[in-house]
């Protein structure tokens, strides 16, 4: 293999490597996370009515992402992973809202 | 560029297939536990004679061992990052830890299911108790073999076989780790949080 092409693999290969976050960026995260489950928690608490539901999905999908965006690097990583993963995904949301319908799930609970 | 860059990953593709191939099985999982909490949810109403969930579940117990796995995908990409960083020790002592928040998660869930079952709800009771102990059983055993991964890296680390160059060996484990977290955090708000039957 000759040095040019060694140089341009080396370039190609470093695609999927970017500067992951400091420690201390990754306490303030779980900081954020842990305010949220705290939140989440006080729900069962509080009465807050026919917000309730909206607000725990809200604040469910916020920690889903930001363990996925941070601690799993997909901020930061090679958008093919996010695709991959983002793509079971939504074929499972897809898929069990279509089989919970069938089911007669979101009238009868 | 951070130190993990220098990773040798010389593919067709110029991305870690490994990587890929863990992407791609989470994905894959998705639908896993998306069969699972379906079930659930169309089962949960199901009660029988038998305890309703609504009467059941202790959401401050449960919301301890929910923050206790939530902490541990800290201290796995904090393992990560000392390894990258080839700071040893750090990286054994952030392994142990996450490997002991594992064990600490399951412990909660043993006592969980054994204070059900002493409360009349066996695996067969009703249709609902299968699907409880089904979704949360499979993400039970998930945790468990997490933790047999991150035991057998901190056993690596102590023989001297798990270095800085292995970094990505401990992030893909971390990939595994931080999955069982965030469905856990999906299973914590749909199962337990959103109200549920009573009897």
């Amino acid at each position: 293999m000759s040095t040019t092409e060694t140089t341009e693999e080396q370039e190609e290969v470093v695609h999927d490597d970017h500067d992951h976050p400091s420690d201390a960026k990754y306490f303030q995260i779980a900081i954020i996370l842990g305010v949220l489950t705290a939140l989440e928690v006080a729900t069962y608490y509080v009465d807050i009515g026919p917000a309730l539901i909206p607000t725990l999905m809200v604040m469910m999908v916020v920690k889903f992402f930001m363990v996925a965006a941070w601690f799993m690097h997909l901020r930061f990583d090679n958008s093919l992973f996010t695709k991959f993963f983002v793509s079971g995904l939504v074929l499972a949301v897809a898929v069990y809202v279509i089989a919970l319908s069938t089911f007669e799930f979101w009238s009868k609970g | 560029m951070s130190d993990s860059a220098t990773t040798d990953h010389a593919t067709t593709t110029g991305m870690s297939h490994n990587k890929l191939a863990m992407w791609v099985f989470l994905g894959s999982e998705c639908l896993l536990f998306g069969a699972l909490i379906s079930t659930y949810l169309v089962y949960r109403g199901r009660f029988a004679d038998g305890p309703a969930p609504g009467d059941i579940f202790d959401i401050p117990f449960t919301s301890v061992s929910s923050f206790v796995l939530l902490m541990s995908s800290l201290t796995m990409v904090l393992a990560l990052s000392a390894l990258q960083r080839g700071d040893i020790r750090n990286n054994r002592l952030w392994l142990l830890t996450t490997a002991l928040l594992g064990s600490l998660f399951i412990g909660g869930q043993v006592y969980e299911f054994t204070t059900f079952f002493r409360e009349g709800l066996g695996y067969t009771t009703s249709p609902f108790s299968s699907a409880f102990f089904t979704l949360t059983g499979f993400h039970g055993v998930h945790v468990s073999i997490g933790i047999l991964m991150l035991m057998s890296m901190f056993i690596s680390s102590l023989r001297g076989t798990l270095r800085k160059e292995h970094s990505e060996t401990v992030e893909i484990i971390g990939l595994y780790w931080h999955f069982v977290d965030i469905i856990w955090i999906f299973i914590f708000t749909v199962i337990y949080l959103v109200p549920s039957p009573t009897s």
